[in-house]
């Protein structure tokens, strides 16, 4: 069956394709890249000179840190932090708040975190003799509560929990977590790298002591970032050799970027209601017709406690990988958890946490979505997908009655 | 986004061969839904040991489906001789190569043919070919080890896991690509040891410490040296032996053709020196011994 073949009579499809991976990474807004030009073009002073063009700059670094510090509702822009990005802000605020406790040795994550977490801490337990206690997850992606304050221990310095899942969109409980964490004095950071803009975030009247943001995930442009550190908090900096951000993260700031990431939180804000209603319809709609359409196909992770852009979807039977590069040639991008489009050969660590059986996981699919995404670009995708998880059971082996040899 | 050939996309999008041969002679599976890809391969072999038409069913990647349709043309018409000589680099070149951390794709093909082979031979009550049991599949890419060097060192160290394999042999410890097929040999080798074998480990004997990192490259050194480079060599009349290692120097003494050659110097520097760069180490220098 040729490309044609498989698209033949089917809605038109989009003309500049149809984007559904936007957890991986965003369209720059275009008012983002607008703000950001004149940055680059004319405005290229180092905002710690003593001179106009500096000046310049300094005042647009300004500005940006009142934006993102108006995103995530904290209390003074000085508690602002801008960063390389989200892996960054992940690991200044876990290294950061290690070093500034020496005399606690524990760290509490989830065994569902990003890599940049993950990663982290399993150089913490190896190289430098941390002990890190990995919360588990239900079949929904779901933590226990009681896992968590069984977990917590005097010497507990940091416990790390991301607001949002990337793959499967589960939103974890965020201030019932910091309620515990408190109780217990431990540090709380949040990776809300996936959560900002789509969920309400308010500094001001929140448990967290350190939250991650990522440029790139709300339309700026990628390698910027933020950590919000609350006032108070111990912090030591990961990247030294100079006064910038404070102190606590030296390198002549990304002016350029810094301030699309500005202009991103103001739209981020301006469109979480958007994201949370006509965002949410697609995604819905597209699941529901997919599910209804696609036998054998399941939704990963809890339905309900959801960011409203992102369903994981398993398809039994077929590989993950196969279903992407049929949708790439249909002008269709989106992810999958399978093994092979990582080259690891190890399924999805978040649904393999999960407990979703190989049967499901090696199948999965995440669609996420965005504020860009449109009636038509669904439309679209509805149709196309049954015939190409139709084509590929016609080659796998397994079904039903033979799961697997 | 993999760096597949055309050719790879295209049987990819247009497979050929599709589904099982109607009363096979000859089936092979192998792989499995937890490994994340399978193939189910199925011959029609006619009275005179030829290939009549081979169909396949896989579970898997783009290059998994490429692999397998491309193996059923490459089989189809050939005698069961001159299939058994296919191997996996045969197939990923058939497909205008195959990224690295894909080359278990066209391994599968070259188990599943191998595989249909053998169970056409037992199906017709007759002798496996020895060129079909000894057949060596190349594991690890990075590293070229093959199937039966890992399967030795299971065996000898009673290895359970693919870290400790990595260890011994150097199989798995670049790209990783090739770990689910060690974990596969691993169990084979467990299985066909029996329980004997694990009652003796759950006894209480830990597996051998895996040897320094310093052994480790050594051995990686010496297998280059003596099997690789050697077999480069002996193809004109050359050969060559590893002397000793100091720190990063390498001292190995040329001998057969090589010995009186004016140009083995440049030999040495050139060719020997780049390959134990490339596969072992950037450091290494190469120190020539007289005779």
């Amino acid at each position: 069956m040729t490309q044609q073949e498989l698209i033949a009579g089917l809605p038109p499809r989009p003309p500049e394709g149809v984007y559904l991976d936007n957890n991986a990474t965003t369209r720059v807004a275009p008012e983002v890249i607008d703000a950001m030009l004149p940055f680059l073009r004319d405005h290229y002073g180092n905002p710690s000179s003593m001179h106009a063009f500096g000046a310049v700059a300094g005042r647009a670094l300004d500005r940006a840190r009142d934006q993102v510090a108006a995103l995530v509702g904290a209390e003074s822009p000085g508690e602002i932090v801008f960063t390389g990005g989200g892996s960054e802000s992940d690991n200044l605020a876990v290294v950061g708040a290690l070093r500034a406790q020496p005399d606690k040795r524990h760290v509490v994550t989830t065994v569902v975190e990003h890599p940049a977490v993950l990663g982290l801490c399993r150089e913490l337990e190896s190289r430098l003799g941390y002990k890190v206690t990995y919360l588990p997850v239900d079949g929904r992606g779901r933590l226990d509560l009681q896992a968590l304050r069984d977990a917590l221990r005097p010497d507990t310095a940091v416990v790390s929990v991301m607001a949002a899942n990337n793959e499967t969109g589960v939103i974890f409980p965020t201030e019932e977590i910091g309620a515990v964490v408190k109780e217990h004095g431990a540090v709380y950071h949040v990776d809300a790298v996936q959560a900002a803009g789509k969920l309400p975030l308010d500094m001001r009247a929140s448990t967290v002591d350190l939250l991650s943001i990522s440029g790139h995930k709300i339309h700026a442009c990628k390698g910027v970032g933020a950590l919000y550190v609350r006032r108070g908090t111990k912090l030591r900096p990961l990247i030294v050799g100079g006064h910038q951000e404070r102190g606590r993260r030296a390198g002549t700031e990304n002016v350029s970027g810094v301030v699309g990431l500005g202009v991103a939180s103001d739209l981020a804000a301006a469109h979480r209601e958007e994201e949370n209603v006509r965002v949410r319809a697609l995604r819905d709609r597209l699941a529901r017709d997919i599910l209804a359409a696609v036998p054998d196909s399941r939704l990963n992770g809890d339905a309900e406690h959801r960011l409203p852009n992102t369903a994981n979807i398993s398809f039994d039977y077929i590989e993950g990988e196969g279903i992407l590069l049929l949708l790439d040639r249909c002008g269709i991008a989106a992810s999958s958890g399978s093994a092979c489009t990582s080259g690891s050969l190890e399924p999805s660590h978040v649904l393999k946490a999960m407990g979703v059986p190989f049967v499901a996981a090696h199948g999965s699919i995440r669609f996420s979505l965005s504020r860009y995404n449109t009636e038509a670009d669904v439309d679209y995708t509805v149709q196309v997908l049954p015939r190409i998880v139709e084509r590929l059971r016609a080659i796998t082996p397994f079904n039903e009655s033979r799961p697997t040899f | 986004m993999w760096d597949y050939s055309d050719k790879v996309l295209e049987h990819f999008m247009n497979p050929r061969n599709v589904g099982d041969v109607e009363n096979p002679d000859g089936v092979g599976e192998v792989g499995s839904m937890a490994c994340g890809d399978a193939l189910r391969l199925t011959l029609k072999i006619d009275a005179e040991g030829r290939i009549e038409k081979a169909m396949f069913r896989t579970f898997g990647c783009g290059s998994a489906i490429a692999s397998s349709s491309v193996l059923t043309e490459m089989v189809a018409g050939r005698t069961l001789e001159e299939a058994a000589r296919i191997t996996n680099e045969d197939i990923a070149r058939e497909l205008g190569g195959l990224p690295r951390e894909k080359m278990h794709c066209s391994v599968m093909g070259r188990e599943a043919l191998e595989a249909a082979m053998i169970d056409y031979y037992k199906r017709q009550g007759r002798d496996v070919p020895c060129e079909l049991i000894v057949t060596d599949v190349e594991i690890c890419h990075c590293y070229q080890v093959k199937r039966s060097t890992i399967k030795n060192a299971v065996k000898q160290h009673k290895l359970k896991d693919v870290e400790d394999v990595t260890h011994y042999t150097k199989a798995g410890g670049g790209c990783t690509a090739c770990h689910h097929d060690i974990r596969h040999i691993i169990d084979d080798v467990w299985e066909e040891m029996g329980t004997d074998a694990g009652l003796v480990t759950i006894g209480g004997l830990a597996p051998p410490a895996p040897p320094v990192r310093e052994d480790a490259r050594t051995a990686q050194i010496r297998d280059l040296v003596e099997n690789d480079i050697a077999r480069g060599l002996r193809t004109d009349g050359g050969d060559i032996e590893l002397v000793r290692i100091v720190e990063n120097r390498v001292h190995v003494r040329l001998t057969g053709a090589c010995a009186s050659c004016p140009a083995s110097q440049a030999t040495i520097k050139g060719w020997v020196e780049s390959q134990l760069r490339e596969h072992v180490s950037e450091d290494l220098e190469v120190v020539e011994e007289r005779s």
